[in-house]
């Protein structure tokens, strides 16, 4: 199941050197102390993958047990949770921090179509499904279309982005995550002059997702990024971490990662990105326009209304460390909010 | 049944019952089960913890006099105690790892933020309580004012649902389900106070009041 896949996604990320072009931008604005890649994989990550991987051929089996007849004769067009890849390009975006278990970042998740607690996501999303995922590119493009993933994959080479992750709940993750400048999307999109924001909506079946009727909030999930946001280098589009493709519990098949902001714009489990003129309505900012703004800017001097953005607590840590403007990637991203008053934007 | 209630075993047997959440949490560190952040694990568990044993030491009462079980007051104490005790762990854990025991920065937290100000008020509530919860202080203070005294569990009660509900994003439910539980038990008191008054008017104004009074 998982070998099918990795061999032209490997040969792509190798033979991705042409469109290395946008990397060379980056360099110009990259932070040379703080981004430096950290060049070999901790050796706790690799064991804790091969752990993982042994996990999965039993978690592989349940699912499999699970699954139609029918389904299982269909040959999946996905890239199924747990696929490896290879050849992934290093990025000079990455943080040379120690990075956080997979066992954390699987186990402590806000994906609250499958339940507020942060265990239930893996518990509750182990049979989602999400083979014969597409997601659609519409509005205010010249070129409307849809992907399925294996077009998305092959959109742009895939590289590995170690990105620092800060949670509006004062909590940070360190996640080596794989996928590609979402601008490069945009430019096959061909966006028209009227594309001011970008709308994104996440995946939601109450059916595959009964809990999510306790959630508190609307789905689907919405979110959005300003143009400006959504076409910085930093925007990932983010199809796997710790060299493996997305865990359902992580936002499978494919996310956003926006290292700058607040987790929860990081939408999980995309099937619509679409341009607009008008700035799009945000799931949280209707929940609680007070405390979650649009733009939901990591900023430890604008505090949550009921709680200090001040500090955080790293995961695996006991004491809370401070919260770093923009998460620590003002470099490359303050100057798109000069002049903005970002207490009244928070 | 009340042989059962009154015996020495019953009690030493409900003090270690009410040690299983602790016992709980001390296995759970011991062998990687408080999950990715220990610290918020910890500080959920003991702040539920704190929530059920309130509203327990409030069920003494009603269960008292519905039940017709009057030797359940000899558990009250004990049980007020531990919501006390899991209190004490719940705000270490904020003093501690989130406020890195500095007492500056948490005074300012506490004043700036809604949910830790009631929070906070909350426990400052059960302290004197639990200072006074020994025979010595009772007869200290006398039965009458040691039992208004002892009102303040209602809205150290009050507090602690009201911390819980603004602590939580938009999944309000658990906190709603505690809610509901301390509402029910304080209209009873208040149900129970409203019957007993007009018992003592209708006593007063009525010839036979006397009569049933006495019968009483």
């Amino acid at each position: 199941m998982a070998a099918r896949f990795s061999p032209p996604i490997g040969r792509r990320a190798i033979e991705g050197k042409p469109h290395h072009r946008h990397l060379e931008k980056q360099d110009l604005i990259r932070k040379a102390t703080d981004l430096t890649h950290a060049d070999v994989t901790p050796k706790s990550v690799y064991l804790d993958r091969r752990k993982f991987l042994g996990a999965l051929g039993i978690a592989g089996a349940t699912a499999m047990a699970g699954r139609s007849l029918f389904e299982l004769a269909t040959p999946a067009h996905a890239v199924l949770a747990g696929t490896k890849f290879s050849g992934l390009a290093k990025s000079p975006f990455s943080a040379a921090e120690k990075q956080n278990s997979y066992d954390d970042v699987t186990h402590y998740n806000n994906f609250y179509e499958f339940g507020t607690d942060k265990s239930d996501p893996a518990k509750n999303s182990k049979n989602f499904n999400t083979s014969n995922w597409t997601v659609s590119v519409e509005g205010e493009v010249a070129k409307p279309r849809k992907f399925t993933m294996d077009e998305i994959l092959k959109v742009a080479p895939l590289e590995e982005r170690i990105y620092r992750h800060r949670c509006v709940e004062a909590w940070s993750i360190v996640v080596p995550w794989i996928g590609f400048s979402f601008s490069n999307l945009v430019k096959l999109a061909e966006p028209t002059p009227k594309a001011q924001f970008v709308a994104f909506q996440s995946y939601y079946d109450p059916r595959q997702m009964p809990q999510g009727r306790w959630a508190g909030i609307e789905f689907p999930y919405v979110e959005g990024l300003r143009m400006d946001e959504a076409m910085n280098p930093l925007t990932l589009l983010c199809v796997g971490m710790y060299g493996e493709s997305l865990p359902n519990q992580d936002g499978a098949p494919m996310r956003m990662v926006i290292p700058w902001k607040y987790g929860f714009k990081s939408i999980k489990s995309l099937v619509k990105i679409k341009f607009q003129q008008k700035i799009p309505p945000t799931t949280w900012n209707l929940a609680g326009p007070n405390e979650y703004g649009f733009y939901s800017n990591v900023n430890p001097n604008v505090d949550h209304p009921r709680w200090s953005q001040a500090k955080e607590r790293r995961l695996g840590e006991i004491f809370k460390r401070s919260t770093l403007m923009f998460n620590g990637y003002g470099d490359q991203v303050a100057s798109m909010y000069s002049g903005m008053d970002l207490k009244k934007n928070y | 049944m009340r042989a059962l209630l009154i015996s020495k075993r019953t009690k030493v047997v409900l003090f270690l019952v009410c040690l299983i959440p602790l016992g709980g949490l001390t296995w759970r560190a011991l062998h990687h089960g408080l999950g990715a952040n220990p610290v918020e694990f910890i500080q959920l568990t003991t702040g539920r913890w704190t929530l059920r044993f309130l509203v327990l030491t409030l069920c003494i009462t009603p269960f008292r006099k519905l039940l017709n079980l009057p030797d359940l007051i000899r558990f009250r104490r004990m049980l007020g105690l531990f919501a006390f005790f899991y209190v004490c762990l719940h705000f270490l854990t904020y003093l501690g790892p989130d406020q890195s025991f500095d007492l500056g920065a948490m005074w300012k937290d506490v004043a700036k933020r809604p949910f830790i100000t009631v929070g906070f008020l909350g426990f400052l509530l059960l302290v004197p309580l639990a200072i006074t919860s020994t025979a010595g202080w009772i007869r200290r203070l006398g039965g009458r004012r040691w039992r208004i005294l002892h009102r303040a569990i209602y809205f150290a009660a009050i507090a602690g649902v009201i911390h819980f509900y603004w602590k939580v994003k938009s999944d309000v439910r658990s906190p709603l389900f505690y809610g509901a539980l301390v509402a029910i038990l304080l209209l009873w008191r208040l149900g129970d106070w409203f019957s007993r008054r007009r018992f003592v008017i209708a006593a007063k104004l009525s010839p036979e009041g006397a009569r049933v009074d006495s019968a009483r």
